[in-house]
């Protein structure tokens, strides 16, 4: 493997580790858990449980009936009935075989059907419990948990546990009846050659449990390898330009052809676990059947036994055989029920750090006047590193703050902390003189809205996504927004105009075209306060220029404040913050600050004035 | 077909929208899954385009048809020896231990074969599947190197990896139920001929269940297929519901449409729910069906048999084996059903495998191409270049001009001007359709591809970085190039002292596309890349994203660097490039119409002079409508 895939591999054993040092304590308790949600439908359960029992329990009749008919036929043909009974009784035989088949196969489907209900039950109300559970969880978890992760759980570890019920609770009811009762009457009619019919048990069962549970520890390890293969194949479509650049297809293909060569080499490596086995597990059965043909064809010429009661064995074996190789699944059931359960009732029962406080009232917005008050901040993550210490200001209804700095100043962390995105560790941000962590969550974020770095496009229209806060709004005010944003012309162009699908499976928007629905989006929510979260990066000058004039009735209302690297989006501003580590190192006009001749002066020439001068400043400098 | 369901679904859900949780506004996901999941059962084109990645395994395929035909006729054998140990061992009346010895002999090795023969088919069925597998998706992953960019400009890379991964996937299991099926239908026949062969009349009488299957069946299998698809594409649904809303939480949260979410999110669910229970019912329905035809045979073999057997003209021992071979009857029918709609998807799947495949390679090398030697001067020459990637709209208009080696040449001009056109051609990303692009002197179509990549590094707009390691990142593909060129380069882009704060420094592990990485790193470890790679001809895309001050400072500084010694083609936007450079090419609509160094185009009065009196930062700041002022103006002096 290459030293990349060792190193993805390695991230995502760690990300498995937990399930790995998940106890067997654990993994009962969590599958305890997931029997009393199954509880939770108790008649359709009850329904599934008792059609296994009935199921099973004529399904054992079978053989016994067929035997018994066979008997009869070598009793007749041996001359023991007269014709006219033989005649009769081989009907009930068959009468009989033909109702109990026909009643098997009724209570059977009403076993599958009532445990495939039960799990879709469950699997709906897991879905939505995951979905409502993931839209709460604040920033700071999503930080932290890759999507691809939340994706997992979601979707592959629910139906681990969706699973459970139809294929490993009902299948054990099922498998412990037929080879329970199974076993018992063949020993009680004939014990050594019953020990013989059921030698192949043991065996079959080791192995077809092991073989399951080997093939899903290479199933997780081949995912990782499948996993690095596409990322390589994932980087190259998307990088192809770069690749074309370089001329370097045939190093891709080296590239592909390593992670394809891993992926493949186990993949054959299951092919050969699970063959082993299969052909192993057949085995063993066959043979069984060969010694109970042996010994018991001796017993029926001794005279100790019927044929019937050598074809009742022979028939319960074919019997057998299926569910004696399902233990297997079933015990696979049980291992990916646990872990993946484990996993699922994690999220579910993750702590939300943002929530309403227990006596939280809706904000009151009076003057619309934002203050920060001495505002510290850390992530939860590294609370020894503080991303904000002791940031104050006050904006008021009408007033437009700049924020500048350099990356990871902690810019977009003021910005986070007054809709709570986070929370403050020290200090607070007040509105209209309310602690943000006093007011509901619901009433804050209506009256503060951040136009985000990362313009998230929901796969819908335009005009939808342009309304996605306000999902009543008219036709009219969405158009005016999106004139506001400057988008307005484009969306014209397009052959649907604002019906335009986009998104992930719709057509395709630029990064500044994505930031200019995002803005006409937030305006949208008319908040208290507007916040441009470097938002405003892929839009040219010009455009965001245009965007400012039109906007400027719209800034009369409330409190603006303007994150940015490029300066002529926040020259403007009533005041502009100069932050740096953490902290607010100058602060004025931006006349104030060029006369100052501090920090934000020197951005300001380094953006302005032609390059060649202040190169060869720096180049004195340094 | 999916058309029809995502139309059922819309209205089923319009008719609970209407109340004031459901805004008229207000979706979650997508309402369809976009592609046919189930094509026509068989489709010979597509069956001779996979069977040519068969081709190289023909050998082995055919040793596991054999295996297959062996497995199955040990599958029909065994209850024939059973059969016969119950008729000559132990019921002639007579005691004859050496026939049921025999018998069970014969028994051993039937079960000896058998293994053998089912271990060889799942064995070589199993790898040639997968070596197959992965053999299309190289096939695939191979052509798209190749391709025409216009081709991948237009297509969404995750469109293709569902070809590359989903896609691929169904044709692996089409080709391991392929041979299965080989098997089944060998084992129905066989089980019919060996019943109609033991007593015609008798297998005949059992065998007339099977017409009231194949009805049932056919009045059972549209509708069924109906209801899996539904159950497919609500799941599918209902899962991209869910994926949107963990990619999107930021702008969920920051807009306060949870409560809203949640209830369409439960719409979604819940038809979900609905769908697959109906599925259920569809699959678990015929369980009874097939279970009373056997139980309806098995009575059949009981009377009739039965009586037959008292009157001496059948053998209690073929009584049994018809009894066996029932039970064993269904299977291969049931799971033919199941192969049926595999074949289906696999068809649906490989129709699109094999659009990809048969996608056009526009740019290719001629078969006399030359190689570019390294030796070549480094001028490049546009010679009444005419070119668009729709012919009909050419972005490029009789463009002529000569950049003499070591000389750097600035492009410059307004939005859609076609600047990266231009560059694009020099690299021979697209074909000219009139005129001629040389490099060293060389047409470059007569040139190989891989020869004129060696000699033209270029440097993105957008930097696109590799997940390893930042030195795996700046050597990329030259594999000859040392730690310490790599050193040296990054030291001479001024990228050195921000690898070494890495934590691992140049084997710091980088994040998907160089997520741990800011812009402006990762211009520069791009522009290390780039002087590794020591080529002649150096083609640069500024980028026009805002960087922070200082990384901004050490890009220009970086820039002087990477030219030295170098024919640069340069699309700037800052002035301070424009200005470095020895000359400047404006371009506009596509054409050429103006060319000089910064004083000289400044003493002209024309288009140039007048953007930059406007006094802006870069020309791409410089307002629509002031451009068009300047245009006019510059057409008309």
């Amino acid at each position: 493997m290459s030293s990349e895939a060792i190193g993805s591999a390695t991230k995502r054993r760690d990300a498995l580790a937990h399930v790995k040092a998940a106890n067997w304590g654990k993994g009962l308790s969590t599958l305890a858990r997931i029997t009393r949600m199954n509880l939770r439908h108790p008649w359709q359960a009850a329904f599934a449980i008792g059609s296994t029992i009935i199921a099973a329990s004529l399904q054992l009749l079978i053989p016994q009936l067929l035997g018994h008919a066979v008997d009869q036929t070598q009793t007749a043909f041996a001359g023991g009935t007269a014709g006219q009974a033989a005649e009769q009784a081989l009907w009930t035989s068959a009468l009989l075989l033909l109702v109990v088949s026909t009643l098997r196969g009724l209570f059977t489907m009403s076993q599958n059907y009532f445990a495939e209900a039960v799990g879709h039950h469950i699997g709906y109300e897991l879905r939505l419990a995951c979905y409502e559970k993931i839209q709460r969880l604040s920033f700071s978890f999503h930080d932290q948990v890759h999507s691809g992760d939340l994706i997992t759980i979601g979707m592959l570890d629910l139906e681990g546990v969706r699973m459970y019920f139809s294929t490993g609770l009902v299948r054990a009811v099922l498998l412990s009846m037929l080879i329970g009762i199974g076993a018992y009457l063949l020993l009680s009619t004939d014990l050594v050659l019953g020990l013989l019919a059921l030698s192949f048990v043991p065996f079959v069962a080791w192995r077809s449990s092991v073989t399951r549970l080997r093939l899903r520890a290479t199933w997780l390890d081949l995912q990782e390898r499948l996993s690095v293969l596409s990322r390589v194949m994932e980087e190259n479509l998307s990088g192809i330009r770069v690749v074309r650049a370089f001329a370097s297809q045939a190093y891709e293909m080296v590239k592909f052809d390593r992670a394809s060569a891993d992926a493949l080499e186990l993949a054959h490596e299951r092919v050969n676990i699970r063959v082993r086995n299969t052909s192993a597990m057949t085995f063993s059965f066959f043979l069984a059947m060969m010694l109970v043909l042996l010994f018991g064809g001796r017993k029926v010429i001794a005279g100790e036994i019927s044929v019937g009661t050598l074809t009742t064995f022979l028939t319960f074996m074919t019997i057998l055989q299926m569910p004696v190789r399902q233990i297997g699944l079933m015990v696979n059931s049980f291992a990916r029920a646990s872990t993946c359960g484990s996993r699922l009732f994690d999220l579910l029962d993750m702590d939300v750090a943002i929530k309403d406080a227990p006596d939280a009232k809706p904000l009151e917005i009076t003057e619309g006047t934002l203050r920060f008050e001495n505002v510290s901040f850390a992530y939860p993550a590294a609370e020894t590193r503080p991303i904000l210490r002791n940031v104050s200001f006050e904006a008021r209804k009408g007033e437009t703050i700049g924020i500048v700095g350099p990356p990871g100043s902690g810019k977009s962390t003021i910005a986070h902390l007054i809709p709570r995105f986070y929370d403050v560790t020290a200090g607070r941000v007040m509105l209209d003189g309310q602690d943000v962590r006093k007011v509901t969550l619901g009433s804050l974020r209506k009256e503060v809205a951040v136009v985000q770095q990362d313009a998230f496009l929901f796969t819908t229209t335009i005009e939808n996504n342009i309304a996605y806060g306000d999902p009543w709004a008219h036709e009219q005010r969405i158009e005016r927004a999106s004139g506001y944003a400057q988008l307005h012309n484009y969306v014209l162009g397009l052959p649907a105009g604002y019906k335009t699908v986009v998104g992930e499976r719709g057509v395709s928007l630029s990064g500044g075209q994505r930031q200019r629905l995002t803005i006409a989006r937030t305006m949208m929510l008319r908040p208290s306060v507007i916040v441009f979260d470097d938002s405003t990066a892929a839009i040219d000058a010009a455009t965001e220029q245009r965007i400012r004039s039109a906007m400027r009735q719209f800034a009369k209302d409330r409190v603006t404040i303007v994150i940015a690297h490029r300066l002529s989006s926040l020259m403007h501003a009533d005041q502009i913050l100069f932050v740096e580590n953490g902290e607010i190192v100058e602060r004025g006009t931006h006349e104030e600050l060029l006369a100052k001749g501090g920090r934000y002066k020197a951005l300001y020439d380094l953006q302005v004035r032609p390059g060649d001068d202040v190169l060869s400043e720096y180049g004195e400098a340094g | 077909m999916a058309q029809e369901h995502a139309g059922e679904l819309d209205t089923e859900s319009s008719n609970m929208r209407e109340d004031d949780r459901r805004p008229p506004r207000a979706v979650v996901g997508s309402h369809r899954i976009e592609e046919e999941i189930f094509g026509k059962a068989f489709d010979k084109n597509i069956v001779k385009r996979i069977w040519a990645f068969v081709e190289p395994y023909r050998g082995k395929v055919f040793i596991a048809v054999a295996a297959v035909l062996v497995f199955t006729a040990m599958q029909l054998v065994i209850p024939l020896i059973i059969r016969y140990a119950i008729d000559h061992g132990i019921t002639r009346g007579s005691v004859d231990h050496a026939s049921l010895l025999a018998a069970c002999g014969v028994f051993l090795l039937a079960i000896l074969i058998n293994y053998g023969a089912s271990y060889t088919q799942e064995v070589v069925v199993g790898k040639v599947a997968e070596h197959v597998l992965f053999d299309i998706r190289r096939a695939m992953f191979g052509h798209l190197q190749k391709v025409s960019l216009s081709f991948m400009d237009k297509t969404e890379v995750g469109r293709l990896m569902s070809r590359l991964q989903g896609d691929v996937n169904s044709m692996q299991e089409f080709l391991e139920t392929c041979v299965l099926s080989i098997g089944d239908i060998a084992l129905l026949f066989g089980i019919v001929f060996v019943m109609l062969w033991f007593d015609f009349r008798l297998g005949l009488l059992t065998l007339s269940v099977l017409p009231v299957l194949f009805i049932v069946r056919l009045f059972w299998l549209p509708r069924a297929r109906n209801a899996f698809m539904a159950a497919h594409e609500t799941n599918s649904v209902a899962n991209g519901a869910l994926a949107e809303a963990i990619h999107g939480v930021r702008a969920v949260q920051s807009m306060g449409r949870q409560q809203v979410n949640f209830t369409l999110y439960d719409d979604k669910a819940h038809a979900n729910l609905r769908t697959h229970l109906t599925a259920a019912r569809y699959a678990q329905v015929m369980v009874p069906i097939v279970d009373l035809l056997t139980g309806f045979a098995m009575a059949i073999v009981i009377v009739v048999g039965g009586s037959m057997a008292v009157s001496e003209s059948l053998d209690i021992g073929v009584m049994i084996a018809f009894l066996f071979y029932i039970q064993r009857f269904f299977d291969p029918i049931r799971s033919l059903t199941l192969q049926y709609s595999v074949m289906q998807r696999a068809m649906a799947s490989g129709k699109r495998l094999t659009d990809v495949l048969d996608v056009k390679v526009d740019v290719q090398d001629k078969p006399d191409a030359k190689v570019l030697s390294s030796d070549m001067d480094g001028s490049v020459e546009f010679r009444n270049v005419s070119f668009g990637y729709n012919p009909k709209h050419p972005v490029l208009r009789n463009v002529s001009f000569r950049v003499n080696p070591g000389e750097t040449v600035a492009l410059v001009g307004p939005t859609g001007s076609g600047k990266s056109s231009s560059m694009a051609l020099i690299h021979r990303f697209y074909d000219v359709q009139q005129g001629q692009v040389l490099v060293g002197g060389h047409d470059v179509r007569d040139l190989t591809q891989e020869s004129l990549g060696r000699q033209i590094a270029m440097v993105l707009q957008e930097p696109f970085l590799f997940t390893g390691t930042v030195f795996e990142n700046i050597r990329y593909h030259k594999a000859e190039a040392t730690r310490e060129d790599v050193v040296k380069a990054a030291k001479a882009v001024g990228a050195h002292d921000f690898i070494v704060s890495l934590a691992g420094g140049y084997d710091a592990m980088l994040e998907e596309r160089g997520g741990n990485l800011s812009l402006g790193q990762r211009q520069l470890i791009s522009f290390a890349r780039a002087l590794v790679a020591d080529a002649k001809i150096l083609v640069l895309d500024e980028a026009t994203a805002n960087i922070d001050s200082y990384t901004e400072m050490l890009i220009q500084k970086a820039l002087v660097k990477l030219l030295e010694g170098r024919t640069g083609l340069v699309i700037a936007h800052r002035l301070a490039t424009i200005r470095g450079a020895d000359r400047i090419l404006v371009l506009q609509n596509g054409q050429l119409i103006e060319t000089g160094n910064h004083d000289q185009l400044m003493a002209t009065g024309g288009l140039y002079s007048k953007l930059y009196n406007l006094n802006y930062a870069s020309f791409d700041d410089i307002p629509d409508d002031e451009l068009l002022v300047s245009a006019q103006n510059g057409s008309q002096t």
